[in-house]
């Protein structure tokens, strides 16, 4: 299994609720105005908030005003903040209203009313499958299991390779792949801040990771499907 | 190779709407298959779908590989994250919050 390094990781009671548990101490805290749980706050979240906002807004600066903005809006808002939804999604949903805001001024619009690619795009290529006779859609070029994924999948080559992968994708499928893979927010979370419907995620989710998949693939041998 | 799942991120939001079956209740085939894979995994299939699923993955090598590997394509996309703010950043986000403080005292 792959280590796991990330901080949202490392703390069991926030990987099994998601992080109300301490997300309850945080918000009591900055209602008190404590800098120590704002700092935590910025610390935890404003990589996240950032990586977010860049993919609405082509200019970086702008990018960093919008995580600015949020926070601040955290900050004025936390006291009317009602915990139906985790913190970080509460912070995330702020950060996708006022990115979408700015992208508007910057004349970028990410709508979610297609997949961002057009046509249906098949998670592998046809060219992988028989296309008549009794074996007519199995594989004619099966997958082969990834050596050493656990060793592999960490290396800074594979990593760069996923990072390519991801940065190249329709932004509607690299919001929803970087949010609930990269970021780790439920599915729930994701379809609020995004404001798109479970059935849309998954299918925006599906596209992305196959193309992910596929390009791992290419990195793990020399079979090619990109579409 | 399966990978364990400890953070539960894999099985996560099991049981979710069913979508609809690719085709006729029949067989699955590879090519169906992959394309349900995520609806599988964030259990989304009906419970007829998902024995279809499964049944198929029982018969099926490649199906076996493949899943797999979209899993561990999950994992490797959990491995991108973590880059660390700016320190100037950093900077700015606090004085944000002195700012905040000094106007809420007033």
């Amino acid at each position: 299994m792959l280590p796991v390094d990330r901080a949202s990781n490392a703390d069991p009671a926030r990987a099994a609720d998601g992080g109300r548990a301490d997300d309850a101490d945080l918000i009591e805290a900055l209602r008190k105005s404590d800098e120590a749980a704002y700092r935590a706050l910025v610390d935890r979240h404003s990589a996240t908030l950032l990586r977010l906002a860049s993919m609405y807004l082509s200019n970086e600066e702008v990018a960093a005003d919008v995580v600015q903005e949020t926070w601040i809006g955290v900050l004025q808002g936390i006291d009317r903040f009602e915990e139906r939804s985790s913190l970080k999604t509460w912070i995330c949903r702020i950060l996708v209203n006022k990115a979408k805001t700015a992208a508007q001024h910057e004349g970028r619009t990410i709508t979610f009313s297609d997949l961002g690619d057009g046509e249906l795009v098949p998670a592998v290529g046809p060219e992988r499958f028989h296309d008549q006779g009794p074996n007519r859609g199995k594989w004619s070029i099966a997958p082969q299991a990834w050596d050493r994924p656990e060793e592999r999948l960490l290396s800074k080559e594979a990593r760069a390779v996923v990072e390519r992968a991801i940065a190249a994708l329709p932004a509607n499928q690299r919001l929803t792949i970087t949010m609930r893979d990269i970021e780790d927010l439920s599915s729930a979370d994701t379809c609020s801040a995004l404001g798109i419907s479970e059935g849309n995620q998954r299918l925006l989710l599906h596209r992305a990771r196959s193309r992910v998949r596929a390009a791992l693939e290419a990195y793990f041998s020399d079979v090619t499907d990109a579409p | 190779m399966t990978w364990k799942d400890p953070l539960g991120r894999i099985a996560r939001g099991r049981r979710r709407r069913a979508a609809p079956a690719v085709s006729d209740g029949g067989e699955l085939t590879c090519q169906e298959l992959v394309e349900l894979v995520t609806d599988y995994l964030e259990g989304a299939l009906s419970a007829d779908d998902r024995h279809r699923f499964e049944a198929h993955l029982d018969g099926c090598g490649g199906c076996r590989a493949y899943l797999d590997q979209m899993r561990e394509t999950i994992l490797a996309a959990g491995g991108a994250a973590g880059a660390d703010l700016d320190p100037a950043m950093r900077q700015r986000l606090m004085d944000s919050f002195r700012d905040w403080r000094s106007s809420r005292d007033v």
